[in-house]
């Protein structure tokens, strides 16, 4: 197989022919910042935050699913892209009920990481608040659609890695949905096969483990207590 | 079949006919406003004045000036009877006589017939779309039979390259250079898809052209199986076009009965099938790799080009992708020659194009032009301008992907380049015209709240911009919003623009973003304050939420 020489932020590497510039820029230590792409499936280039410039090309292109070519000139980090990959989070944010504080996934979620690292602050546009529900019909996984950014992981995860194609996308724009079967609740489906890659799939807190929402949730109650006993007996009980 | 065959079939057609013809369209509009009731009660009052024998009445295609259907011609010179009624038909009947017919009337030689340029529509209106024979009596399928005997398929290919056709879809790729791609594509299996799944708001010429000359589509389609090495092609036409699937099916059925479609056409080594994909609703379907997906079964989403169509399409082999208008020119360019064709339109835009008038104008129908003919031309001289005395305001081309020509730029030539050039696109060749009632703030919402509606979702700037897009252009016609709002939206137009994953993503801002170039001032005149607007200093957020999409 010939490799290719490209340059990535002006940096001279070397690729195999087959690589993409995600792949190559990888390879070389170049970072950048992705959310629908997830190793071991195949890309769709969804969520747009790994566009890359590209010299004479006057598109964007997503770096997931552009191969890599003699001579390439890429730049993964130039203002105007920094400026787009924060609008793009933003939207994001805006879109659904992305509550880091009351979320399983606080702290390890890749759409807050994400955030952080692209520095986005604040959110300059409207929430839509829409009203989402939560499937807790399965016994040993939960899906929070408040939580979702329709990255559909979980839906390659569920057709190519475990090969049961028990997750789907319903509907289209603002009202898709990451489906189970027909729409069908979780805990109903004949075709999961309960196997959880879809979970371990999530960047989000959308897909949660049954288990440990409830671990995060045990409420510790003798702190009430002692909060009381403190003011009203000015007792500090340990 | 032959040569002779196809002779025989049009010599005994034209044997067939009897001295007089009455039309009567047939085609989508007129058939809602009993067109078919029409002709029946022609066809009994025919045999009450016993004339049966001397007269026929023929359903056609769409006969154009759809504002004034249903409509019936006499022969093709003769009185053009407008909004005609089943209670009509003995009076046109009498008419035919000799005697004078009250009717209502337009005036075949009115500049809305007089500056059309038939290529396209050369059939429509005058043959029966559900008879082969009507259209081998045009020399229907001529061009087929002579590209299988008398040219390569690189010949073909080569007579679309100079004849400078482009691609009626909206984009304007050569289609010459498209068929060659697709020729030199290696692989055993390829496929042609006539694109059929028109969906801009306001258009309705694809649909015109499948109810009215079916076999223009088989034929050009065959043309160009031939000249790519496809046997297998596919009409993915949208289920809201009953009519134009059911005369397709019967386009179809004929075609194969005669032996011009399936195996060893003409007798040459030459395959080619048909089959219809009936779309399920979604705008996004017409892109053409999700209009692939759809075709393979799967949901109807973009992906990411390269690679483009022409080197993995359907089921990755080689495919070419036309729209209907453009598979329609294929066989009068084959018939007439590459020379005929370049010689009509402008320098980089060769041949005609059919528009469908819409809107506040005085004739709403069907018209095809040459290229580099001045938007005024239409709009006013064959239009007939907007009605109740009012003023035209601009022009709506392109539909949801393409943006608003004012008033002051009526004079442009319309072709590809000239239209961009304004910021909108030629497009499908759907013409919105808007009177000076119009507000264009108002116009801006409408196709965003449609490209918002029919987003697929995958991208999140197409899927969640056009969302914020659409929100801020409601929060500025509630005079709700500020400058600061008008800046976000020219921010998401632009990063819209850019980072979406298809042509509906990427073009969704051009109905806001064409509005704001020459109508910034309505915008403007809706702002509010900063200073007045209690909801400043950031807690905008809060104080009025997105409607949820859900």
């Amino acid at each position: 197989m010939a490799a290719k020489t490209l340059t990535i932020d002006g940096k001279l590497i070397s690729a195999e022919e087959s690589a993409t510039v995600l792949q190559a820029a990888d390879e070389a230590g170049v970072k950048i910042p992705t959310l629908c792409h997830l190793e071991g499936v195949y890309d769709v280039g969804a969520c747009r935050l790994c566009l890359v410039e590209i010299a004479g090309n006057p598109k964007l292109m997503s770096a997931c699913t552009t191969r890599v070519r003699e001579g390439m000139e890429v730049t993964t980090d130039s203002d105007r892209l920094q400026k787009y990959r924060r609008m793009t989070l933003e939207l994001l944010f805006a879109e659904r009920n992305h509550v880091c504080a009351v979320c399983v996934a606080n702290g390890h979620c890749e759409l807050q990481a994400l955030a952080y690292q692209q520095g986005m602050d604040h959110v300059r546009y409207d929430y839509c608040y829409p009203q989402w529900e939560v499937d807790a019909s399965h016994r040993l996984f939960g899906m929070d659609h408040n939580r979702c950014v329709l990255c559909t992981r979980c839906v390659r995860a569920c057709w190519h890695i475990e090969g049961a194609g028990t997750k789907n996308v319903s509907g289209r724009g603002g009202r898709s949905k990451i489906i189970t079967d027909l729409d069908d609740a979780w805990g109903d489906s004949k075709t999961c096969t309960q196997c959880g890659k879809c979970v371990l799939a999530c960047p989000t807190g959308a897909l949660f483990h049954q288990g440990s929402t409830a671990a995060e949730m045990q409420r510790d109650r003798s702190k009430l207590e002692f909060i009381v006993n403190a003011r009203e007996k000015k007792q500090w009980s340990v | 079949m032959t040569h002779a065959d196809l002779q025989q079939i049009k010599e005994r057609e034209l044997a067939g006919r009897k001295k007089m013809v009455l039309r009567c369209c047939m085609a989508a509009g007129c058939m809602s406003l009993d067109s078919k009731g029409i002709k029946e009660r022609l066809e009994k009052a025919l045999a009450e004045a016993g004339l049966h024998n001397d007269v026929e009445v023929i359903g056609v295609g769409c006969m154009k000036l759809c504002c004034a259907g249903p409509l019936v011609q006499a022969d093709p010179d003769g009185p053009l009877y407008t909004n005609v009624t089943a209670e009509n038909a003995p009076s046109i009947i009498a008419a035919i006589k000799g005697g004078r017919s009250a009717l209502e009337q337009a005036d075949p030689q009115s500049p809305f017939f007089t500056q059309q340029q038939s290529i396209v529509l050369a059939n429509s209106g005058l043959i029966d779309p559900e008879r082969i024979e009507a259209y081998i009596a045009v020399d229907g399928y001529t061009a087929l039979l002579n590209a299988l005997t008398e040219l390569d398929p690189k010949g073909v290919v080569e007579t679309l390259v100079s004849s400078g056709l482009r691609g009626r879809g909206g984009a304007g790729f050569p289609t010459g250079l498209k068929w060659g791609t697709v020729a030199k594509s290696p692989g055993a299996k390829k496929y042609i898809i006539c694109n059929a799944d028109e969906g801009d708001p306001g258009a309705f010429m694809d649909r015109s052209v499948l109810e009215s000359d079916p076999h223009s589509i088989l034929e050009g389609m065959a043309i160009a199986a031939y000249a790519v090495g496809a046997d297998q092609g596919f009409i993915y036409v949208r289920a809201e076009y009953p009519l134009a699937i059911s005369r397709l099916q019967t386009a179809i059925k004929q075609a194969k009965r005669l032996g011009i479609l399936g195996s060893g056409i003409f007798e040459s080594p030459f395959n080619f099938n048909i089959d219809l994909r009936i779309g399920a609703g979604a705008f996004v379907c017409g892109e053409e790799t999700a209009l692939m997906a759809s075709v393979e079964g799967k949901r109807g989403t973009p992906r990411p080009r390269p690679p483009f169509p022409a080197e993995s399409g359907l089921w990755g082999c080689p495919t070419l992708i036309n729209n209907v208008e453009t598979l329609a020119n294929i066989a009068p360019i084959l018939r007439h020659g590459a020379e005929w064709f370049a010689g009509i339109g402008t320098l980089r835009s060769k041949g005609t194009k059919v528009f469908a008038l819409a809107g506040k104008i005085q004739n709403t129908g069907l018209i095809e032009v040459p290229m580099g003919t001045p938007l005024r031309t239409i709009v006013e001289t064959m239009g007939g301008g907007a009605p109740d005395g009012r003023q035209i305001k601009a022009v709506q081309t392109g539909g949801p992907s393409g943006g608003c020509i004012p008033a002051q730029h009526l004079d442009i030539p319309v072709d590809y380049e000239s239209l961009t050039t304004l910021g909108s696109i030629m497009g499908s060749g759907g013409m919105i015209v808007m009177d000076d009632s119009t507000r264009m703030v108002d116009v801006a919402r409408f196709f965003m709240e449609f490209c918002m509606d029919e987003s697929c979702g995958k991208c999140i700037p197409c899927r969640a911009g056009t969302v914020q897009m659409h929100h801020l252009l409601e929060k500025i016609l509630a005079r709700k919003a500020t400058a600061r709002d008008l800046a976000k939206l020219e921010d998401l137009c632009d990063m819209v623009k850019h980072t979406s994953l298809c042509g509906l993503g990427q073009t969704a801002p051009n109905p806001v973003v064409s509005t704001l170039r020459f109508f910034r001032h309505e915008y403007e005149e809706l702002l509010q304050d900063e200073a007045a607007d209690p909801n400043a200093a950031g807690h905008d957020t809060a104080a009025s939420p997105v409607t949820p999409a859900i």
